[in-house]
């Protein structure tokens, strides 16, 4: 028994964003203007309310969040009433409640505009539009040629202030790691120095060039024949070609070696130089020297990373200093659209920070904890005690066997679960006098541990079985279009729900690790609230969303689902902003209390 | 096989013409490129009077890549470990392909002479190197009074 295997996935349908930007539904482009006029009007007064930076970039950040997306008077009653009452509790913040209101009073003609579930980050430009949320960081992305043009750039300068070879001012520039301010500087008070340092000798005279001299035998494959071919850096230290040849292959292909790839006498530290590689190795080698430079330019550089996803060649440049890393959760989007943690290099796990996700994922790596979750994967339905493994991504379980309606997280009644009292996703800690006993408080935490293991699983699950979505998504739209009548652009709401439902659950998965380590104060009660919104969005979405093709079809549901998708976006951005600001002004109670602790000293 | 390198010939030549004091290092007749190897231990250090033997093996891209040099005798040394697998840099990064046989076998008869428990091969001799050294060259001299004069 499982849930409709049609609608398993919403991980990886990422790649068609752009469309839904840039073909919104018609009714936007005509009612968005005057809106966001209102909202612009609403932000500057915020702006302008100096009383303390702080709070006035964070009330940008919930008004942005507001904007992006309004509440969805169309679709199911009770979660929204939930909601509201939830906003005006978030913030005391009058704009904030303002905002609100206006969004309830011109929801209807705004109702269609979907953002994209990583419209912050895109680097559209809705990123001029949009005030900077809480949780955005700055952060650039380089294609190959951007990186090569810099190093370029930067070699030009430092051959024009410096008048030397274009060679040595690469190499210099990477014994500097590029910083070429101090690079200069050095160079002015003791250039011989700072030559020798980075392997490059005083006398620099005359390019590069093969010879042959009379008499010559190379030291390292003792040949002497006639008319045999040497060559010699600066050093001096001279072998023929073709042991070069073979030292730069073994160096290169073998080694990985680029930048620091030293003459091939026993401790000589000279350097070689691109000029003079080139002319001892053919072009495959020296094309791989080429990249692996660049390779190191990035490496060398601490702001710039390599966009870990499969065959991008991106970098991108952030400012996020490995010590903000407490505070601050720096999701980034490469152009190839993979987000990713700048600070860790993990696919995005906002709003956990990384130190957190490290200590989750050993944790659950642990093998004290695997023979636990493996009892885990699969359950039994509550009525006939099938044995259920869940292969499709939402959380409303009907046993194929019996029909049981039930919950997949809890295993209540699912008819428990369309109200406001869903409380599913929230564990309650047991009476402090069962803690008294050893026992008992070890099943506590590890029934506390299971419970969010539980439901970062799930999401983590749902996401990987939803994989092939994207594929899944086309097929639906391309059924959709034949069989309504409706153009291509008409059915782009499909690939926004789908993309929402995937980002969202990512973001869900990595609110149970946060909230693991969550002390049980009044600000986590704020979070589970948030995080009770998004899950019940999702999931609700997520049920629109596997109906068939005959059924989506239908207008009111297409209206709902878009309105469920912004919904849906919606929430999560007010949960990161929520989580992001409490990070950044470091007001989360840990649980233990001294978490961090060994990290910050 | 393909023929032996030039550089493999005249190397071996030289050993046998001018070999190294204290060190002996001759090539299999079935095969050039394994070499049987004795070192003397250095005077002055725990290992005097003993001698050691090591198996050494020229790979097919040498001398881009260092030779494969392995202790035969049993020795107690930071640096070396039960299996007499040498950590040496001039063995692995320091590598240079204008080094040679002699070179290699000089560089370990000198780590004898003064081992370097700070970068250790074999962690537990290393830390009573570190320890107790008046211990760790008595147990040094006893193994090679035991292994290395038989």
């Amino acid at each position: 028994m499982k849930r409709n295997a049609q609608l398993t996935g919403f991980a990886s349908a990422i790649r068609i964003s752009s469309l839904s930007d840039e073909f919104k539904h018609p009714s936007t482009i005509d009612t968005i203007p005057p809106q966001s006029k209102k909202r612009k009007a609403a932000e500057a007064t915020v702006a302008s309310d100096t009383l303390s930076a702080q709070r006035s970039s964070k009330r940008i950040a919930s008004a942005a969040a507001v904007k992006e997306g309004p509440p969805t008077p169309l679709t199911t009653g009770s979660p929204m009433d939930s909601d509201d009452e939830f906003m005006s509790g978030m913030s005391s913040d009058e704009d904030m409640l303002q905002e609100s209101d206006n969004d309830d009073g011109s929801a209807d003609d705004f109702g269609f505009d979907e953002p994209e579930p990583d419209l912050g980050y895109s680097q559209k430009g809705a990123v001029e539009k949009q005030e900077k949320r809480k949780f955005d960081i700055n952060y650039k992305v380089y294609h190959p040629e951007d990186i090569q043009a810099q190093q370029d750039d930067l070699i030009d300068e430092v051959n024009m202030i410096l008048d030397i070879r274009k060679e040595d001012a690469a190499i210099l520039l990477r014994h500097f790691r590029w910083n070429k301010e101090r690079l200069i500087e050095d160079y002015m008070d003791r250039s011989k120095k700072v030559l020798e340092d980075a392997g490059l000798g005083p006398s620099m005279t005359g390019p590069p060039k093969l010879e042959v001299i009379p008499g010559f035998m190379c030291d390292i494959c003792c040949e002497d024949e006639k008319g045999l071919q040497s060559f010699a850096m600066k050093c001096g230290h001279r072998y023929c070609i073709n042991c070069y040849n073979q030292y730069l292959g073994q160096k290169i292909k073998e080694e990985g070696e680029a930048a620091r790839i030293q003459c091939p006498a026993d401790g000589c530290k000279r350097i070689m130089d691109a000029k003079s590689l080139d002319l001892l190795v053919g072009a495959d080698l020296q094309t791989r020297y080429h990249e692996l430079l660049t390779r190191t330019y990035v490496e060398d550089k601490d702001q710039m990373k390599w966009c870990p996803a499969p065959d991008c060649t991106n970098a991108i440049e952030c400012g996020i200093k490995k010590k903000d890393l407490l505070r601050v959760v720096p999701t980034v989007a490469c152009d190839c659209k993979h987000r990713f943690c700048f600070g860790c290099i993990l696919a995005d796990h906002q709003p956990a920070p990384c130190e957190l996700v490290k200590m989750w994922l050993k944790k659950c790596a642990d093998d004290s904890e695997t023979a636990n979750w493996i009892s885990a994967n699969t359950k039994e339905c509550p009525r006939c005690n099938s044995t259920i493994e869940k292969n499709g991504g939402c959380n409303h379980m009907t046993c194929r066997k019996c029909k049981h309606e039930f919950c997949w997280m809890c295993m209540g009644l699912w008819s428990e679960h369309g109200t406001s009292w869903y409380n599913c996703n929230r564990f309650e800690e047991k009476s402090g006098s069962d803690a008294r006993d050893a026992q008992a408080k070890s099943r506590v935490s590890l029934e506390r541990y299971l419970h969010y293991y539980n439901r970062y699983a799930n999401h983590e699950q749902s996401a990987k079985l939803d994989k092939d979505i994207y594929h899944k998504t086309e097929k639906k739209m391309i059924q959709l279009q034949s069989a309504s009548g409706m153009s291509w652009i008409e059915v782009q709401y499909l690939n926004s729900a789908s993309q929402a439902l995937q980002t969202c659950r990512q973001t869900l998965k990595w609110t149970y690790a946060f909230a693991y380590y969550l002390g049980k104060v009044n600000l986590t009660a704020m979070f589970e609230d948030n995080q009770k919104d998004l899950e019940m969005a999702v999931e609700a979405l997520s049920e629109m969303f596997e109906k068939p093709v005959q059924e989506l079809a239908d207008s009111k549901l297409k209206v709902e689902i878009m309105d469920k998708t912004s919904y849906c976006n919606k929430r999560r951005v007010i949960l990161l902003a929520d989580t992001a600001d409490n990070l950044a002004n470091e007001v989360w109670t840990w649980h233990p209390k001294d978490l961090f602790d060994y990290f910050k000293s | 096989m393909a023929a032996l390198p030039k550089r493999i010939i005249k190397e071996t030549e030289r050993l046998a013409r001018e070999p190294v004091p204290g060190i002996n290092a001759v090539p299999h007749e079935d095969n050039l490129r394994y070499f049987d190897v004795s070192i003397h231990g250095p005077q002055g250090s725990p290992y005097e009077g003993g001698i050691f033997k090591l198996e050494l093996f020229l790979p097919d891209d040498y001398p881009m890549t260092p030779p494969k040099i392995r202790f035969l005798t049993k020795i107690y040394h930071p640096n070396i470990d039960k299996l007499g697998r040498i950590c040496l840099d001039v063995l692995k990064s320091n590598w240079s392909p204008a080094l040679q046989i002699r070179t290699i076998l000089l560089s370990i008869q000198a780590l004898l002479g003064a081992p370097n428990p700070d970068d250790p091969l074999a962690p537990d001799v290393a830390k009573r190197w570190k320890e107790d050294q008046e211990g760790a060259i008595a147990t040094a001299k006893e193994w090679t009074r035991t292994h290395a004069m038989t």
